[in-house]
């Protein structure tokens, strides 16, 4: 990995968030990312998944710098944003955007598509207006509505289309990494190949980085080069997409491909059914955080906190089966 | 003799003069046991066919059949008071949100048991013991306790349990479920599916599961239908129709799959959206964007036929086993 390319680094990121649990008793605190490493490379897509309440979004928020890490180290494209003045971190904001789920409702019904879109200028440059229309209309071009669409209202655009305006509006300052929080499950499937593809075309042309979070394993496995499985703010499994969805190592990242539905019967993997639901984070589960759930789950699990294992030089597995060598 | 026959039902809404038609002609058939997937993207009019079917419909939605009958009972011509024994109590529906579905004023429990009052009646305690038994049937952890919780106290996964829970606590012989498991996680999902099949393999219960998710119909069901613009284009058998689908709107939805494009390099799109209630096409339907449109679909509407194989195709050329068009 040369670093000359890596946008984003992370090492050990950590955010807590605490709870009030009424007014004389101490907070809880919930520990939503818990010591999470990664690293994306410019023109790459990181892929992240896990079930609701995983610390996807968390992880989505330190990035798009909503919120400060609590501990950890966050290195963007030379920022140190952990430790970053705010004004440093204005400049750094520009170049990281964001492409929400619902298409309906990120956008704002009363303005129009070419406000929408070229806000972002508005806010963060001073050129001129007639300058501010004609980029606004480049970036239409790129990713496919016509210039007749420029004064229209959102309501008169399809999930599709008003997606393709949101990846407008993401590219309008030119980033060098998209954060995409399930940008395709809000549509039906042969729009969600069109927006597929168009991210793609987009990533290739504009060497962008993605950071892109989503459920749907098949489309992770599409668009992905690395994916990061994670579980109560942990790192299950993260490594190289092919090599996960080939011989996936820990028990939960089985279950979960063993769980999505598949087209032909010769994908279909013994059903592992994970029994019960993802336990509350403000009582995490003692030792590994999935023992609960897990079939191959012994005693040592249930006490002893797993490390991150480094596999065959690009993977790492956090799992004492896989350590022991039982699974 | 099937348990629903549905033969030329016709769905409006809009003016008189001006309808829209939002199901158009469509004849169905299910037999006791059966599980049938209805696919087809968003505005294919599959959920207003199960709510014509529910008797959901209000003014100004127009319902109108040739032949509507469940279990050899007219459902068009019977008393609203007859037809609401049989909604509810031998059909039942459970919807996509389970979390808007709920009323979050009441206890599940209070919820269930008001199901089986208005059908079943009995005594109170009769009916407290069956709303136990029944939460425990689809699989509640700790039902004694969640009789008294309230929706918000469950997640989504759990409410969608407590809606089945609702659905089946009058044993009925057909279960409606629309997009039971899109708004859930995929482990949960597979959950939701599996007890859904085992509960109508126990029950000998047929199955509608209207979905957009093309890999769970070939896992779960055996027959399908495939719609578009309110009309059935394609119904047959699950195997066969994943195998070689001869209608293209089939086959382009196949090939908008991740799954099923493995290897290539870019995924098949179906370009443009369904049309609404202006923008409707003269002759086929799909005619502007199908591949294979000719002069004929542009402007003769073609019929639903049944192919050598007992299929229905309604293409004037329908695919041959390699996927070119048959003159």
């Amino acid at each position: 990995m040369s670093t000359r390319n890596l946008i984003l680094e992370a090492h050990n990121l950590t955010r807590y968030y605490e709870v009030s649990q009424g007014p004389f008793k101490p907070a809880a605190i919930v520990k939503a990312l818990d010591s999470v490493s990664f690293k994306v490379e410019a023109g790459k897509t990181l892929a992240v998944v896990g079930e609701s309440g995983c610390g996807k979004s968390t992880l989505a928020r330190q990035v798009t710098m909503i919120e400060r890490p609590t501990s950890g180290e966050l290195q963007f494209d030379g920022f140190d944003l952990v430790n970053a003045s705010d004004h440093e971190l204005k400049t750094a904001r520009q170049r990281v955007q964001m492409i929400f789920q619902n298409p309906y409702g990120s956008l704002n019904p009363r303005k129009k598509i070419g406000t929408i879109i070229g806000e972002p200028l508005i806010i963060n440059s001073d050129l001129p207006k007639a300058e501010q229309e004609e980029r606004v209309r480049n970036v239409m071009g790129k990713v496919g509505l016509r210039p007749e669409h420029y004064d229209r209202y959102p309501h008169m655009f399809s999930g599709g289309q008003r997606q393709r305006i949101a990846i407008a509006r993401a590219l309008m300052l030119e980033p060098k990494l998209v954060v995409a929080d399930e940008p395709v499950s809000a549509l039906d499937v042969s729009v969600q190949a069109q927006v597929l593809i168009l991210l793609m075309d987009l990533q290739e042309e504009l060497n962008l980085a993605f950071l892109f979070i989503a459920h749907d394993l098949s489309v992770v496995r599409y668009i992905a080069d690395d994916v990061m499985v994670m579980y109560l703010g942990k790192v299950a499994e993260y490594g190289q997409t092919e090599k996960i969805f080939e011989q996936p190592r820990h028990p939960y990242t089985q279950a979960l491909l063993a769980s999505t539905p598949h087209l032909k019967a010769q994908n279909r993997k013994q059903r592992v059914i994970l029994s019960g639901e993802l336990p509350s984070p403000l009582s995490p589960p003692s030792g590994c955080v999935f023992h609960t759930r897990c079939p191959y789950a012994n005693e040592r699990c249930a006490i002893e906190i797993p490390i991150l294992l480094d596999l065959d030089g690009n993977r790492q597995v956090a799992c004492h089966g896989v350590e022991e060598g039982r699974l | 003799m099937a348990l629903l026959h549905i033969e030329n039902l016709t769905v409006e809404f809009g003016s008189e003069k001006n309808p829209f038609r939002a199901v158009d002609n469509v004849s169905l058939q299910i037999e006791k046991g059966e599980v049938l997937g209805i696919v087809g993207e968003s505005g294919s009019g599959k959920s207003v066919t199960a709510k014509a079917v529910m008797g959901l419909i209000d003014w100004p939605g127009r319902v109108r059949a040739e032949n509507l009958e469940f279990d050899g009972q007219d459902l068009q011509t019977m008393p609203d008071k007859q037809r609401r024994k049989i909604t509810g109590r031998e059909v039942a529906m459970i919807f996509q949100e389970p979390m808007t579905s709920l009323n979050p004023c009441f206890t599940v429990g209070f919820q269930i048991a008001e199901a089986l009052k208005i059908h079943e009646g009995g005594s109170r305690d009769a009916r407290r013991a069956r709303t136990l038994e029944l939460l425990e049937q689809v699989g509640i952890p700790d039902p004694k306790a969640r009789l008294r919780a309230f929706p918000h106290q469950l997640s989504g996964g759990m409410s969608q349990r407590v809606m089945i829970a609702m659905a089946i606590a009058c044993h009925p012989r057909l279960l409606i479920a629309d997009e039971p498991t899109t708004a859930l996680d995929v482990t949960i999902q597979a959950q939701i599916i599996d007890l859904l099949l085992n509960l109508q393999r126990q029950r000998q219960m047929a199955l509608i599961l209207i979905t957009h998710d093309l890999a769970l119909v070939a896992e779960a069901a055996h027959r399908i239908v495939v719609m578009y613009a309110g009309q059935v284009v394609e119904m047959g058998p699950v195997p066969e129709i994943f195998e070689s689908p001869r209608h293209p709107y089939t086959a382009a939805l196949l090939e908008a799959l991740p799954e099923r494009s493995e290897g290539a390099d870019r995924l098949k799109t179906i370009p443009g959206v369904v049309p609404g209630q202006f923008d409707r096409p003269t002759g086929c339907l799909l005619n502007p964007r199908c591949r294979f449109a000719t002069d004929l679909c542009r402007q003769q509407m073609p019929q639903l036929e049944t192919t050598a194989d007992g299929r229905q195709v309604r293409c004037f050329m329908p695919l041959d086993a390699e996927g070119k068009p048959q003159q």
